[in-house]
């Protein structure tokens, strides 16, 4: 496996050099793919809560009677 | 666009890198576009890239953002103390081969001593289904002017052939 690297652009000189990240810097990165995969899947269970909820009230409202388009309508 | 949009800086990486960072960015212009079209190398179809400005890591960031998707989902979360801000719907390595998404900041006053509200939005590509487009209205609470803007993936690495490109504005 290759090692990570970072990109650095001196806006002063135009010069670009390519870094190979500290360790540090890699653990911090590990770090925060690991919070970034379990605010994913917090942000998608959320999501899918939702989902299910208006799924459950519209099945509701059409046992009530109301019509496909009247429950369209109250979505909006 | 007027004659005072400068380039500033570019670069279109030749190999896969975890960040680019604009150094030494001059005090001279009145704002700053940044422009990007980016590829994730992590295996989702989405990926979300962070933005530091100054190597600031400190909780003097929060933004408001507003998701939208083509499979109808729709959300928008606001965070008042981050350690950075995020920028959504980066193509990622399950998105259309060669398909890279586009992403543009405004940074006005970058220059100044106050806070500075910087607005951004993004959209994926995948010559598909699942597009997303996103928008964020943000904050970065500190006190010297941007000299450095550092863009870098919580997950994976930006692909060889994404490009960064630093415009300045001046107002006159």
């Amino acid at each position: 496996m290759t090692h990570p690297t970072k990109v650095i652009v001196d806006c002063s000189t135009g010069q670009q050099s390519v870094v190979p990240l500290t360790a540090e810097e890699i653990a911090a990165n590990e770090a925060a793919a690991v919070q970034a995969e379990a605010d994913r899947l917090v942000a998608e269970a959320a999501e899918q809560a939702k989902a299910d909820a208006k799924a459950s009230a519209q099945a509701k409202l059409a046992a009530l009677g109301l019509t496909a388009e009247e429950i369209a309508a109250l979505s909006k | 666009m007027a004659n005072t949009y400068t380039l500033i800086a570019s670069n279109t990486l030749g190999a896969s890198a975890a960040s680019v960072t604009f150094s030494a960015i001059p005090a001279t212009y009145t704002d700053l576009v940044l422009r990007i079209s980016a590829r994730s190398d992590n295996a989702n179809l989405y990926s979300t890239f962070k933005i530091t400005y100054n190597a600031d890591t400190g909780t003097n960031y929060s933004e408001t953002r507003l998701y939208v998707q083509d499979t109808g989902t729709i959300s928008s979360a606001t965070q008042g103390s981050r350690s950075n801000n995020t920028a959504r719907y980066e193509t990622g390595a399950s998105a259309t081969s060669n398909t890279f998404s586009s992403f543009e900041l405004f940074l006005p006053n970058y220059a100044g001593t106050a806070n500075k509200p910087i607005s951004h939005f993004g959209v994926s590509e995948n010559n598909s289904t699942d597009a997303g487009i996103s928008t964020y209205a943000t904050l970065y609470r500190g006190s010297s002017a941007i000299s450095s803007i550092e863009l870098g993936n919580f997950l994976g690495n930006f692909v060889s052939g994404s490009s960064f490109f630093l415009y300045g504005i001046k107002n006159s």
